[in-house]
């Protein structure tokens, strides 16, 4: 028989019982919708989260000071102090992987203007830490640059939480002077809102200033709390570490079989970390929907097994007038694939459907992916084979003068 | 009307094992039908009637004997080709109609068509519409069953068992549900058939229906007991018209 004629009973099959077909559809539905929007669930958050660390610079590496026996004691990595100025001189010169190094000083203050004071962190950068390292643009005003870092000069970039507290009335804060602490500053530029990172700290909350006039005029050290880097692409990433750790053992003349006194990392280990219990929760939303599908299923094949008990004289009948055995298991194999396929499209609307919704109503973010509706098709039609086989199969070996004559 | 042999029956006994007896529902039939004839078979309940049926139906087969159903030897033929030679070759009525239901006329009587490849959709329907036609129900194409009474329901079985041209239309008790009003109009819708020289085997237990046919075939215990010609055939039609008119409906 054509696919066309089978198609063509099948579908009549189906309608002269509509509400049963629907009935039996809407496991698959619930099943498929959950499954997508699950899974868009989970990869929106995913996402979110990459794109949130990648804000944060992807290529990014950071290198502090470790932990160090010292007498005996392990100290703390804050209170070791074994980043120099000479170490960033010396990956500058050395390093090949890197496109950018800065030192970076970081100080706890009270930033003053007029009125208002806020509690904030400083940071001491060079230059290169805003659009190499961190792609951090302006706001507003000009960004310093490195004669304003060899001469220490007393000028400042403010975060946009700094802004509010500090301006509170809308004011330009851009031509002011502001103090930290003691040191007076002027504010030359402001800094584009960069929002949360990913571990709930507020990036806005922060003064950038020359990285030497934070050294000198506010900590008053030679020492360097961090050194930030940026690698030339994602992937130089591990080259450009181990290059790092080989050129700052030597500067500090660590022996073999010396720990490292400084930890590098980089935002690639992160984003790993958080993309892989991301997926985790992604494949575990999917299992979970992944079973109503099955239950779903099983429903399917429930129904069919009815269908064929209660058509068993339409069986006989279509065996009299001609149906091969082979043509009654392709009709009842039509119906349930045609059910599970209508379902699974309905199923795949419906999944997009609440994933927007979600997005608009809870602000979650979802993502859905071609590969989850593809996959989602892929299982319905499945699972109409699977469940709908040995209910045809049944239908096919009924001998047509007992199917005939049932009652 | 030719002398072509339609039907061809050879020593056909059937049997079947019940647990441990052997039951022999046909004990030997042998009878020839020819192209043009109104065969009924008649015969009490557990005379074989059923058995023969089936058989005559490509449904079962022989235990042993030989069938040729309009020069076919059915004994050769797997449960795939014997489906074939039903979908081509007969056309079959039942005393329960068997009509889908929640489907319209025109679709039913489209169903055995739907199982040979070699019809278009449009021949499907044209052929459809043509048998319905021929039962006097052209203008109830889009009725579903529960929308026609009894013996139109049976007049679009006939159509169903017409639209593929078969060599022969069995029928099973196709009266057995109906009024003797209504009968009366199917079996002059068979003889108005039979007279364009439709081949008609028709299976029965009423000895009323089988006057109108011209030959009948009584069946005792497994075999052919009388085989006989009916001289006085009856006209369905003239009974039918001298029904008194009050009783419609």
């Amino acid at each position: 028989m054509s696919l066309l004629n089978l198609l063509r009973i099948a579908l009549k099959a189906l309608q002269r019982n509509k509400l049963r077909a629907f009935l039996t559809m809407l496991g698959i539905i619930i099943g498929v919708a959950s499954v997508i929007a699950m899974v868009a669930i989970g990869q929106g958050s995913k996402q979110s989260i990459q794109q949130q660390l990648s804000g944060m610079g992807s290529n990014m590496i950071i290198i502090r000071p470790n932990s160090n026996i010292s007498a005996g004691a392990r100290l703390d990595a804050t209170a070791v102090q074994t980043l120099t100025l000479d170490d960033v001189k010396a990956l500058q010169k050395q390093a090949s992987h890197l496109s950018a190094v800065t030192p970076l000083a970081s100080a706890k203050g009270q930033a003053i203007y007029g009125n208002n004071n806020w509690p904030t962190t400083i940071q001491g950068v060079n230059p290169n830490y805003l659009d190499v390292i961190r792609q951090w643009p302006l706001k507003d005003g000009i960004a310093f640059t490195d004669r304003d870092v060899q001469s220490q000069n007393k000028v400042c970039l403010l975060g946009q939480t700094v802004i509010t507290n500090l301006f509170p009335n809308g004011e330009n804060p851009i031509g002011k002077y502001i103090r930290f602490g003691k040191v007076p500053l002027l504010v030359i530029g402001t800094l584009s809102a960069k929002g949360e990172s990913a571990f709930g700290q507020d990036q806005d909350d922060v003064i950038l200033a020359p990285f030497t006039t934070v050294q000198r005029r506010v900590l008053s050290t030679i020492y360097l709390q961090n050194i930030y880097a940026s690698a030339i692409d994602e992937k130089s990433t591990t080259a450009a570490t181990d290059e790092i750790s080989d050129i700052l053992r030597t500067t500090h003349r660590l022996k073999s079989t010396d720990e490292d006194d400084f930890a590098v990392r980089t935002m690639q280990e992160l984003i790993n970390t958080f993309s892989s219990t991301s997926q985790l929760l992604t494949v575990l939303l999917a299992v979970i929907s992944g079973i109503s599908l099955l239950v779903g299923g099983i429903g399917i094949m429930n129904i069919m097994y009815v269908s064929v008990t209660e058509r068993t004289k339409e069986i006989g009948l279509r065996m009299s007038i001609g149906a091969r055995g082979i043509d009654i298991l392709l009709q009842f194999l039509t119906e349930a694939i045609l059910i599970s396929i209508t379902g699974g499209i309905i199923g795949v609307i419906l999944g997009i459907t609440s994933a927007r919704l979600v997005t608009v109503f809870l602000s979650w973010p979802t993502l859905v992916t071609e590969y989850s509706i593809l996959l989602s098709f892929l299982v319905c039609f499945i699972t109409g084979v699977f469940f709908g086989y040995y209910p045809a199969q049944k239908a096919s070996r009924l001998d047509p003068i007992e199917a005939l004559r049932y009652e | 009307m030719s002398d072509q042999k339609i039907l061809e029956l050879k020593d056909i006994r059937r049997e079947f094992r019940m647990g441990s007896e052997i039951v022999r529902a046909l004990k030997g039939v042998s009878f020839d039908v020819a192209a043009g004839e109104f065969v009924t078979i008649m015969g009490s309940s557990g005379s074989g009637k059923t058995t023969l049926l089936n058989t005559l139906g490509c449904l079962d087969k022989p235990t042993e004997g030989t069938y040729l159903l309009d020069g076919v030897d059915i004994k050769k033929l797997g449960r795939n080709e014997l489906a074939r030679l039903r979908n081509q070759k007969i056309g079959f009525v039942f005393q329960a109609y068997n009509l889908l239901p929640r489907t319209s006329a025109l679709e039913n009587v489209e169903l055995p068509l739907l199982y040979n490849p070699e019809f278009s959709a449009k021949e499907r329907k044209d052929r459809a519409i043509k048998a319905l036609k021929a039962v006097n129900l052209g203008d109830r194409l889009e009725h579903t069953p529960n929308q026609l009474s009894g013996g139109q329901q049976q007049r679009v079985a006939i159509a169903r068992a017409l639209v593929n041209e078969p060599v022969m239309i069995l029928a099973d008790e196709a009266t057995g549900n109906l009024d003797s009003r209504t009968s009366y109009s199917i079996m002059a819708l068979f003889q108005e058939l039979n007279s364009h020289g439709k081949t008609i085997v028709f299976v029965t237990h009423e000895p009323d229906i089988a006057s109108f046919s011209s030959r009948t075939i009584m069946l005792r215990d497994g075999k052919v007991m009388k085989d006989s010609i009916n001289e006085n055939r009856k006209s369905a039609k003239d009974l039918l018209a001298a029904l008194p008119k009050t009783e419609d409906y």
